[in-house]
């Protein structure tokens, strides 16, 4: 057993095996993506930027009942409601922190209009700090564009919820 | 003044240099940096006498591997404590003392000869009969048949001295661990591959 | 004085011409083979590799270079200022002056002289010096012990790496590379040394740091090794000087063992290839080999790297050194006899 090994290690078996295997796999298909250009497939419950949506009437759906707020465990998210005219309640400010925000997911699970969302959106790096403290305007404009991606996701996840 | 000419003084004039600069700076390692510079225009005033092969070896031996280990052992010094201003002194009389012995022995030789430029004895070369091969191939052949008593003789002394410095330095310990590499390295009999199966387990 | 310059003046601007007919080939070939290792690298482990910067990524390396000269040169506090910048320079110089002797065709040589293999050996044992300057002037402990380890491992590595060479020379009879080439003409070095091939293949690994046996710059334990407290434009020279150094290796094992610019079969359509294509093919293959190793063979522990050194092939090639010269004059093949 010994001199079957002397001569394995001697004769570079092991070198020359993996060799074969490094070549076999130097023609496979590649495992990663051209990213800047192709992008993976992303799932239906895919939890990136947020965004606050309206009715097709273009109400917004916010209530302001402050659920979100209370469900966020890195204390994200602040509101202050007021009565507007017409007697509802809506919300005066809706602020989120993205530099706290860990990405959980409880505020739109929370949520009891579908109002916030977490849409299919991952790439809103910004220069400046300041630039990631959401207000309620940019929450609602992030709302308004990613609206068709953001229903057909929850459409097809509605029947798992 | 010939191209040769220049570069024999810069080579020359560089060796010179370097090597007061290896006495006189108060870094250990630059000393040795200067000491290798010195060496490898040594080897350069070979190439100047078309001793090619003398120059290279000359580099790869002392340069190449001489030199590295007393750099090697410079740099672990710590030298920062080794410059001692006061110790300097007390080396003067036995410096003194050498330096005069030098000098004394220059002056007696200098003394009982003749620089007379016309009436210098050429030694006759000693690579005459080689005169079309490269001196490679002339130190090959003078070496290795006329002096192949001394050259074997050298060579036994330095093995003599390697094994030497082998045997004191060797010290055998009870209880010492040792790893076995190949025996590292080897895959059977350390792990057994098992292909498990879902729910069966294996048994060890 | 004038008459010194006009003796020499054209002979110096020719010598000049000639080695930036060097410099240059050197600076292109090593840009590519930067590219080729970082995309053989990545293909074995099925990534893509540099592909964004120019077609197919060619301009990722140039674009680096770019980064590197742009930054800021930091010089260390506790450093040895003068050591510390001479370094690279060192190693970059003694990587290039190598080339000098390197034949890459018939005739086609900057110097052909007379101890070709000799220079290039002693050469690349100064290599050592501007490792050792690089991690003690750093002042620093990592680039120091990396700096220790370089050198122990190519003093060591060069011995069997000398052994192996005087192997081949003992086939050829001369120190001349052109004439080791020629000597080739029957048959390559590597079929009737093929043992000496192997060593000399691994050895080069070694001596260039390159992975499995990169432990001067191993990451995971002493962050960059000698080139740690390096930046700028000193870690680019850096840089330069071990892919060139890496390249030499790559011919040298091209003219020791696979007949330099020789073709395989000698004859007409491959006779009729021009030399240096040939020596540019095998220059590819080595180094297509020293990319694949990096990409399979895992790092070597330090002990495991000396004991390979001074345990297997110092024997090894030593008793290939008997060996081959006992047979040789047994069989009465031996050159010049």
């Amino acid at each position: 057993m010994k001199i079957i090994n002397f001569f394995k290690s001697f004769l570079l078996l092991d070198f020359l095996k993996a060799f074969y295997l490094a070549q076999k796999y130097f023609f496979r298909k590649k495992a990663t993506i051209n990213y800047p250009f192709e992008k993976g497939k992303l799932s239906p419950r895919f939890r990136g930027e947020h965004a606050l949506r309206r009715y097709p009437s273009g109400e917004e759906r916010c209530i302001g009942c402050k659920l979100c707020e209370a469900v966020c465990p890195a204390q994200a998210i602040t509101i202050e409601t007021q009565p507007r005219d017409d007697g509802t309640r809506r919300t005066l400010r809706y602020d989120i922190d993205m530099v706290k925000c860990i990405y959980c997911g409880l505020c739109e699970e929370s949520c009891p209009v579908d109002a916030i969302v977490q849409g299919p959106n991952f790439e809103f790096t910004t220069e400046t700090r300041k630039e990631l403290y959401y207000t309620k305007e940019k929450l609602l404009e992030n709302g308004d564009r990613w609206e068709t991606v953001i229903a057909e996701n929850l459409e097809a996840d509605a029947k798992y919820r | 003044m010939t191209a040769q000419l220049l570069t024999f003084y810069l080579f020359s004039g560089v060796i010179l240099i370097s090597s007061l600069m290896v006495i006189s700076t108060k870094n250990p390692v630059h000393s040795v940096l200067f000491l290798i510079l010195s060496f490898l225009n040594a080897a350069g005033l070979f190439v100047i006498l078309h001793a090619e092969f003398l120059a290279m070896i000359l580099i790869i031996v002392y340069v190449g591997a001489v030199a590295v280990l007393f750099l090697f052992v410079v740099m672990m010094l710590d030298f920062k404590t080794s410059i001692n201003k006061d110790n300097i002194l007390q080396y003067i009389p036995i410096g003194i003392l050498i330096g005069v012995v030098f000098i004394t022995e220059l002056i007696i030789v200098l003394i009982n000869t003749k620089f007379d430029l016309s009436n210098i004895q050429v030694l006759p070369n000693p690579l005459s009969d080689f005169t079309g091969k490269s001196n490679t191939e002339a130190i090959g052949s003078v070496l290795y048949t006329d002096y192949i008593l001394y050259f074997q003789l050298s060579g036994v002394i330095l093995l003599v001295a390697m094994i030497g410095s082998i045997v004191l330095t060797l010290r055998e310990r009870e209880g010492v661990k040792r790893q076995v590499v190949s025996e590292q390295l080897q895959r059977q009999g350390k792990i057994d591959l098992v292909d498990v199966k879902p729910g069966k387990g294996v048994d060890i | 004085m004038i008459n010194l310059v006009q003796t020499y003046f054209i002979e110096v601007m020719t010598i000049i011409l000639y080695c930036l007919l060097i410099f240059v080939p050197l600076l292109l070939g090593v840009v590519m083979a930067l590219y080729a290792d970082r995309k053989i690298w990545a293909a074995v482990q099925k990534r893509r590799g540099p592909n964004v910067v120019g077609p197919y990524g060619l301009f990722q390396v140039p674009a680096d270079g770019l980064k590197f000269i742009f930054k800021e040169i930091i010089l260390p506090d506790g450093s040895d200022k003068t050591v510390f910048l001479i370094a690279p320079i060192i190693t970059l110089a003694l990587s290039i002056a190598a080339w000098a002797v390197v034949p890459v065709q018939a005739g086609v040589v900057l110097a052909n002289i007379n101890v070709g293999i000799l220079y290039i050996f002693a050469i690349s044992s100064l290599g050592v010096y501007g490792i050792l300057m690089a991690g003690w002037s750093s002042n620093s402990k990592y680039p120091f012990f990396g700096a220790l380890r370089s050198a122990a491992q190519m003093v060591s590595y060069e011995v069997s790496i000398g052994f192996v060479i005087i192997t081949v020379l003992l086939c050829v009879g001369s120190l001349n590379l052109t004439e080791i080439v020629m000597a080739q003409k029957t048959m390559w070095f590597f079929i009737p040394l093929f043992p000496m091939f192997i060593v000399f293949f691994i050895s080069a690994l070694a001596e260039t740091n390159r992975p499995p046996f990169d432990l001067p710059e191993a990451e995971s334990e002493l962050v960059a090794g000698y080139q740690t407290e390096y930046s700028g434009m000193p870690f680019v020279l850096f840089m330069f000087g071990e892919y060139i150094n890496i390249l030499l290796m790559c011919a040298m094992t091209t003219i020791l063992f696979l007949g330099g610019w020789l073709p395989p079969i000698d004859i007409y359509p491959l006779n009729a290839v021009p030399g240096f294509v040939w020596f540019l093919l095998k220059v590819t293959f080595v180094f297509y080999l020293f990319a694949m190793v990096k990409a399979f063979v895992p790092r070597y522990r330090y002990d495991q790297l000396m004991r390979l050194g001074w345990k297997v092939f110092l024997p090894l090639s030593l008793f290939a050194v008997v060996a081959t010269s006992s047979i040789l004059f047994f069989f009465n093949l031996a050159p010049g006899m």
